[in-house]
């Protein structure tokens, strides 16, 4: 096990900059989420740990080794890939010893090798199969545990979840985390999935456009989302933004419709760059951070009921302030019985202040 | 409705008449090919003889030249053809379809273009001159060579394509498994590309089997010649071929390639495997 250093490394693809300049240090048996939308570079990072990739600048390093030039077989990393890439043309058996055979350990001790990881990871009786005989959630198995099978001094994951249906999702995913605290290695974890980055990993890494946005433990990075891209990606419903205006002598905030105004009370001055008066800022509350109301109230901002979405434990409202949707998120199975035009109160001790370039304030 | 149903059953019942006309055009040389050997007095009619017999076959075992065309020369030059195309159009199109190359597909349709000329009539002056002054001219291996360099550029153009099919992070799990370079080839790629591998020396031994106008240019002695050749053994001085000895010959002469598909596909298959998730 291994620490992983990634030192402003850079990757082009023709004019195309895959990673920008990303520096990046995963500790000893930490667990790291690589997070982002398609084409962010979550891949392409992953493939210059492995050496899949070379990269164009910068410095990656795998315990006190400086692997930036070497070849994959010399990084002594395993890979879970997304498509699985289980070798079709032999059994489970040699495909999971394959990372033993290449090192030249020998057939009986292989052998007795993968017979032990496969009889933990539930695969034990499959053996003897070809990869096609195996369902999905099988084979995501048994790439785990040709990664597994051999002290690899890092395991990199490039979603290996997104090729099962949501029912087996879970239940690999379970399965991962359990895996993890057992072999307690040092992880990389390419999802576009926010949920199962905050579910499996210590510190969560999101990325935009070949670029680090925030790094930090899944819990913080949901609290403090550093600008409104992370606040639009982590959490589920993602964050309600609503763009408009600073009026800071009445301590207010004026809608993009120049209609709505919202008290803002304390928070400006709690900010530690303080808008400027006029200045254009985005407001940001999680949609649980909204308690609706069917009457007027201080501090309320009127809206139309949108629709309402039970999603079973839990009840989604949605409502339109001005041009926007405002999701609202109400911990009741039970969907409530709302009039056409609601009050939403935003628990303001709890919003996100960012400025025009999409930083926060605070 | 019924008017629907009459209409595809017509055009169905069009379709079986023409695909039966089509089928006898294709099977009737065949059947040809089972029945005038075994028949005394063949003719180019398709009859079933009243007593078969194989004497057409001891005459032609009779003459050593056409015997030893087909059952050696025609061997090694088709095997060598086979061997030799097999093997660099698996190397060069895994390399052309792996490697960031500029202009790689520029490459491969220039080489097509140009094979049709190489091993054309039009290049026959050259290539001789060539195999002349290499001192290549009537030996099995100046043949083997222009065969070889006529047919590679259609067979890297093909197992590209089959290579280009298949993923690459078979591959790069190998390689990430520790794997080398050469090691993940052995391991990995090649079984993977084997089934397109075997279409081409099939393809190329076939080619080689039939092949006509470059051996009779690049060969002069009777006993490198091929059996394409050979079978004017079998005319007589005025030119008139011997029907039951020809057919007879021409009965032996297709036996190597069926025995070959039939190994090759009893051994290895033709089947592709699937198996990666997308
Ligand atoms: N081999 C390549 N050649 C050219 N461009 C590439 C190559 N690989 C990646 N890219 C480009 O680099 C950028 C980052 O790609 P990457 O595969 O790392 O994205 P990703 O975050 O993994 O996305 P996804 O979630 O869709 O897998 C994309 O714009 C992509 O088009
Ligand atoms: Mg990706």
């Amino acid at each position: 096990m291994s620490q992983i250093t990634l030192d402003n490394v850079v990757k082009r693809f023709g004019s195309v900059v895959a990673v920008d300049h990303v520096s990046l240090t995963i500790a000893e048996g930490e667990f790291v989420a690589l997070l982002g939308p398609s084409g962010c570079g979550k891949t392409t990072t992953l493939r210059l740990i492995a050496g899949l990739e070379i990269a164009d600048e910068g410095r990656i390093t795998i315990g006190d080794r400086d692997v930036t030039y070497l070849a994959p077989a010399a990084r002594d990393v395993a890979m879970v890939f997304q498509d699985y890439a289980l070798y079709p043309h032999m059994t489970i058996l040699d495909n999971i010893g394959y990372p033993l055979k290449v090192r030249g350990v020998s057939t009986p001790e292989r052998t007795a090798r993968v017979t032990e990881v496969a009889r933990e990871l539930q695969i034990g009786d499959l053996l003897a199969r070809r990869p096609s005989q195996l369902s999905g959630g099988q084979q995501q198995r048994a790439s785990v545990a040709r990664a597994v099978v051999h002290q690899a001094v890092a395991f990199l994951f490039d979603e290996p979840l997104s090729n099962l249906d949501a029912q087996l999702r879970l239940e690999a995913r379970a399965f991962l985390k359990h895996l993890q605290n057992e072999l307690g290695a040092t992880s990389v974890y390419v999802t576009h999935d926010q949920a199962e980055a905050m579910a499996l990993a210590d510190r969560i890494v999101v990325m935009r456009l070949g670029k680090i946005m925030q790094v930090g433990a899944p819990l913080e990075v949901y609290r403090n989302p550093a600008n409104t891209f992370v606040a639009s990606f982590i959490g589920s419903p993602p964050m309600n933004l609503l763009s408009g205006k600073v009026l800071l002598g009445q301590g207010q905030f004026v809608l993009d419709d120049g209609e709505t105004v919202i008290d803002m009370g304390q928070v400006y001055q709690r900010l530690e760059r303080p808008p400027q008066d006029g200045q254009a800022i985005t407001l940001g509350i999680r949609p649980e951070h909204i308690t609706i109301h069917t009457e007027p109230r201080p501090f309320a901002i009127p809206g139309a009921l949108y629709v309402v979405q039970p999603m079973g434990g839990e009840t989604l409202v949605n409502v339109r302030v001005g041009s926007k949707l405002v999701t609202v998120r109400l911990f009741q199975d039970e969907p409530p019985a709302l009039p056409e035009k609601v009050w939403l109160e935003p628990a303001l001790e709890w919003s996100f202040v960012y400025g025009a370039d999409g930083a926060r304030l605070q | 409705m019924n008017r629907y149903k009459l209409r595809t059953g017509i055009s169905r019942a069009l379709l079986l008449v023409f695909a039966c006309v089509m089928g006898a055009f294709f099977a009737l040389p065949l059947l040809w090919l089972l029945t005038a050997p075994f028949s005394t007095q063949a003719n180019l009619s398709v009859t079933f003889p009243e007593q078969p017999s194989l004497a057409n076959f001891e005459a032609v075992f009779a003459n050593k030249f056409a015997i030893r065309a087909l059952f050696q020369n025609n061997l090694i030059i088709g095997g060598g053809v086979m061997i030799l195309v097999a093997s660099i159009a698996t190397l060069a199109s895994y390399g052309l379809s792996r490697a960031r190359v500029p202009g790689r597909n520029v490459l491969v349709y220039i080489l097509i273009l140009f094979s049709s000329v190489v091993s054309g009539t039009a290049a026959m002056v050259p290539l001789f001159l060539l195999i002349f002054n290499l001192g290549l001219i009537d030996t099995y291996q100046g043949v083997i060579l222009v065969m070889t360099g006529g047919l590679l550029p259609s067979a890297i153009f093909i197992m590209r394509d089959f290579v280009d099919s298949i993923p690459r992070s078979y591959e790069e799990a190998a390689l990430v498994a520790g794997a080398s370079s050469y090691r993940m080839f052995r391991d990995v790629a090649f079984p993977l590309v084997r089934p397109g591998v075997m279409v081409v020396a099939i393809w190329a031994f076939v080619n080689a089997w039939g092949a006509f106008l470059i051996p009779s240019v690049l060969l002069r002695s009777p006993e490198h010649m091929p059996a394409s050749i050979a079978f004017y053994s079998f005319y007589t001085e005025a030119g008139t071929p011997n029907i039951t000895l020809v057919s007879a010959y021409a009965f032996l002469y297709t036996i190597p390639v069926l025995l070959l598909y039939l190994i090759v596909n009893w051994r290895f298959g033709f089947r592709f495997f699937g198996g990666i998730k997308s």
